[in-house]
C-alpha cells in the first residue's frame, strides 16, 4: 500500500496504524532473512509509535501528514537509544544520544519507524557489499546487488517492506540502488534536507532524501522533511517548496536536454531506456533537444579526490575515545591505530588513506586544490545548459544490477558505478530516478531527471509525467 | 604532475592517518590507489590555474544563531556510551611519557 493512500485510511480511521505496522513487521520477520535489507529492526518502538497515532486519531487530533507510515532508515541516522552503525564494526553498539532532524520530522508528521537499514560501511560503496554485517540483496534477483550505498533502503521499498525509506547521497547512493531496485529515490538540493544526525561522510556532497515506489509518495516524503533546520548551518535557509500540488501540471513547454555526459558509456539496453523516456516526454509536449555538461567527464575524477578528503577528515573522530570500538594500545597512538585497524574494512581504509594523501603536503594542490577547480568547471557547465533546458535527461546508472562480487576486486570499475550521478552532488543540484522499463535481462532501468538548485518542483512534475507515460 | 604512489608512501599515508596496516594490505592499496591516482591524471593535466575553487555549493557565510542558551547533550547519557569513563570524563591511555 502506498504512503499516500497509507496516511489516507489511517488519517480517516479506517485502518489502525497498529495494524498496518504489525503487517509491515511480519513481512519483514518473514523475508528478510534472504534478503538482508535491515540491520535491525525497531519492532517495539515501532509498535508503541503507531499507538500514539491510533491515539491521536481516535482523540480527534491531526495525526499528520504521514500517519501510519512505516518508514525505514539507513543505518546512518542517528536515532536516541537505537543502535546506529553505519555498518562498521567501529561503532557496533553504539547507542546515540540524540535523534538526527530527519528522526524528528518524520515522527512529528506521524510516521512510524521500523528500523535501519543495511549500506555501504559509513556509505562508501556502490553495491552494500562493503557492509561489516554482511551484503543485501536485490529483490529482484538474490544473486544480484541493489546497489548502493542505501542499498539496504532501496531493498526495503522494492520488496514491498515499507512504503517509504530513507537514504544518503554523497555520489549517487540514493539513485543508483534506486535504479538498480526499480524504485524512485531523490537527491534534493544539497541543504534543502538537513544533515543533523546524519553521520558525515563527506560534508559539502551528502544529502538525505527518499525512496518510495511511486514519484507521488516520494514527493509527499521530500515535503515532509525539506526546509531550513537551525541545527544544521549548511541548510538552505528557507521553507521547503511544495511539489506535490504540482505533480499532475505536466511537461507542456519544458525544454528538457537529453544530455551526452549522462548517457555515453551506458550499456545499450540501459541508453535505449532513456532514448524511450525522452520520446515520452516529447509526446506529453516537453521539447527535447541535445544537451552536454562537458566538464561533467571530470567528475569522478573529481569526487574520488574530494568525497575521499573530507572523507578523511570526518573518519578521523573514531579513535576510541568517546564511542564506539576501542582497541586498547600501549599509550594512545597505539590505541588509536589498533582501534582504526580492527573497526574499519577495507575500503573504508582505503579512502582515508586516499584523502590523507589528496590533502598532504605536497600533493594538496595537484589533487584536491585542482579536484575543487574541477568542480568550479562542472557548476560552469550546468549553469550553461541551464541557459537553454530547464531540465536534464539522463540514465541513473550505466548498467542494471550487477552479480554479487563482479566488482569487488577493483574499485575503480567499482566507481564507474556512479559516473552518471556524481555531477549532481558536485554541483549541489537536485536530481531524482525514476523506475523506467527493463533491460535486456529484465532487470529494472532507472532513468535520471536532473534540475538547477532548488527546482525540486519542476523536477518532481517532469518525474511524475514519466511515470504516467508508462501506466 | 605528481608520481604515481610507492609503497612507502603508502607506509608513511598510513601513519599519518592513524591505520596499521598489514605488509598485504600495504601491498594491495598500493596497486589500488595508484590505479585511482592515474585515472585522476586527467585532471591533474587541465590548465585550469586561473579558475576559482570550488569548497562547497552554497552561497553561505557566518552562519550564526541567537546566542541564548540551550540545553546540550545529557552528560551521563553521552558518558554511557563511551569505551572507558572515570570521574564523568572520558579516561583514555598515558598520553605524555612520564611513569603511570
Amino acid at each position: 500500500m502506498s504512503v499516500v493512500e497509507t496516511a489516507r485510511l489511517v488519517r480517516a480511521g479506517e485502518r489502525s496504524a497498529r495494524e498496518l505496522v504489525d503487517e509491515r513487521l511480519a513481512a519483514i520477520a518473514d523475508q528478510d532473512g534472504e534478503l538482508h535489507a535491515f540491520n535491525f529492526v525497531t519492532a517495539d518502538e515501532a509498535r508503541a509509535a503507531a499507538d500514539t497515532v491510533d491515539r491521536r486519531v481516535g482523540a480527534g487530533e491531526n495525526p499528520g501528514p504521514l500517519a501510519g507510515v512505516a518508514v525505514a532508515l539507513k543505518d546512518n541516522m542517528c536515532t536516541r537509544g537505537v543502535p546506529t552503525t553505519c555498518s562498521s564494526r567501529i561503532l557496533e553498539g553504539w547507542r546515540p544520544p540524540y535523534d538526527a532532524t530527519i528522526v524528528s520530522r518524520l515522527t512529528n508528521a506521524g510516521a512510524v519507524v521500523v528500523g535501519k537499514t543495511n549500506l555501504d560501511e559509513f556509505a562508501m560503496g556502490s553495491s552494500t557489499e562493503n557492509s561489516a554485517f554482511g551484503p543485501t540483496r536485490n529483490p529482484h534477483d538474490v544473486s544480484r546487488v541493489p546497489g548502493g550505498s542505501s542499498g539496504g533502503s532501496a531493498a526495503a521499498v522494492a520488496a514491498g517492506f515499507v512504503p517509504a525509506s530513507f537514504g544518503s547521497d554523497t555520489g549517487g547512493s540514493i539513485r543508483q540502488p534506486a535504479a538498480l531496485c526499480g524504485v524512485v529515490g531523490v537527491k534534493p538540493t544539497y541543504g534543502r534536507v538537513s544533515r543533523y544526525g546524519l553521520v558525515a561522510f563527506a560534508s559539502s556532497l551528502d544529502q538525505i532524501g527518499p525512496f518510495a515506489a511511486t514519484v507521488e509518495d516520494a514527493a509527499l516524503l521530500f515535503e515532509v522533511v525539506a526546509g531550513h533546520d537551525p541545527l544544521d548551518s549548511t541548510s538552505v535557509p528557507e521553507p521547503g517548496p511544495s511539489v506535490v500540488a504540482g505533480l499532475a501540471d505536466g511537461v507542456e513547454g519544458l525544454r528538457v536536454g537529453l544530455t551526452k555526459e549522462f548517457v555515453e558509456g551506458a550499456d545499450a539496453d540501459v541508453a535505449a531506456r532513456v532514448e524511450d523516456a525522452a520520446r515520452a516526454l516529447e509526446k506529453a509536449g516537453a521539447v527535447v533537444s541535445d544537451a552536454s555538461v562537458p566538464a561533467a567527464v571530470y567528475g569522478l575524477s573529481a569526487y574520488y579526490l574530494i568525497a575521499p578528503a573530507e572523507a578523511s577528515s570526518n573518519l578521523a573522530r573514531y579513535d576510541g575515545v568517546r564511542y564506539g570500538l576501542r582497541v586498547e594500545g600501549d599509550d594512545i597512538t597505539a590505541m588509536y591505530t589498533a582501534t582504526r585497524a580492527a573497526g574499519f574494512g577495507a575500503e573504508v581504509k582505503r579512502r582515508i588513506m586516499l584523502g590523507t594523501y589528496a590533502l598532504s603536503a605536497g600533493y594538496y594542490d595537484a589533487y584536491y586544490g585542482q579536484a575543487q577547480r574541477v568542480r568550479t568547471l562542472i557548476i560552469r557547465d550546468f549553469d550553461a545548459a541551464y541557459a537553454d533546458h530547464d531540465l536534464l535527461l539522463g540514465a541513473t546508472s550505466p548498467t542494471t544490477a550487477f552479480e554479487l562480487g563482479a566488482k569487488t576486486e577493483n574499485p575503480l570499475t567499482m566507481y564507474l558505478s556512479d559516473v552518471f550521478t556524481i555531477p549532481s552532488n558536485l554541483a549541489g543540484h537536485p536530481a531524482i530516478s525514476v523506475p523506467y522499463g527493463t533491460g535486456d535481462d529484465g532487470l529494472p532501468v532507472g532513468v535520471q531527471v536532473l534540475a538547477p538548485a532548488l527546482a525540486e518542483p519542476l523536477m518532481f512534475r517532469a518525474a511524475a509525467a514519466l511515470e504516467r507515460s508508462l501506466a | 604532475m605528481a608520481k604515481p604512489i610507492s609503497r612507502d608512501d603508502v607506509a608513511h599515508v598510513a601513519r599519518l592517518a592513524r591505520l596499521d596496516l598489514t605488509d598485504d594490505e600495504l601491498e594491495r592499496f598500493t596497486g589500488q590507489l595508484c590505479a585511482v591516482l592515474e585515472h585522476a591524471a586527467d585532471i591533474a593535466a587541465l590548465d585550469i590555474a586561473d579558475v576559482a575553487p570550488t569548497a562547497h555549493p552554497l552561497p553561505l557565510k557566518n552562519v550564526l544563531r541567537p546566542d541564548e542558551p540551550v540545553a546540550s547533550l545529557d552528560r551521563d547519557e553521552v558518558l554511557a556510551q563511551a569505551p572507558a569513563a572515570e570521574d564523568r570524563r572520558f579516561k583514555v591511555p598515558r598520553i605524555l611519557g612520564e611513569a603511570p
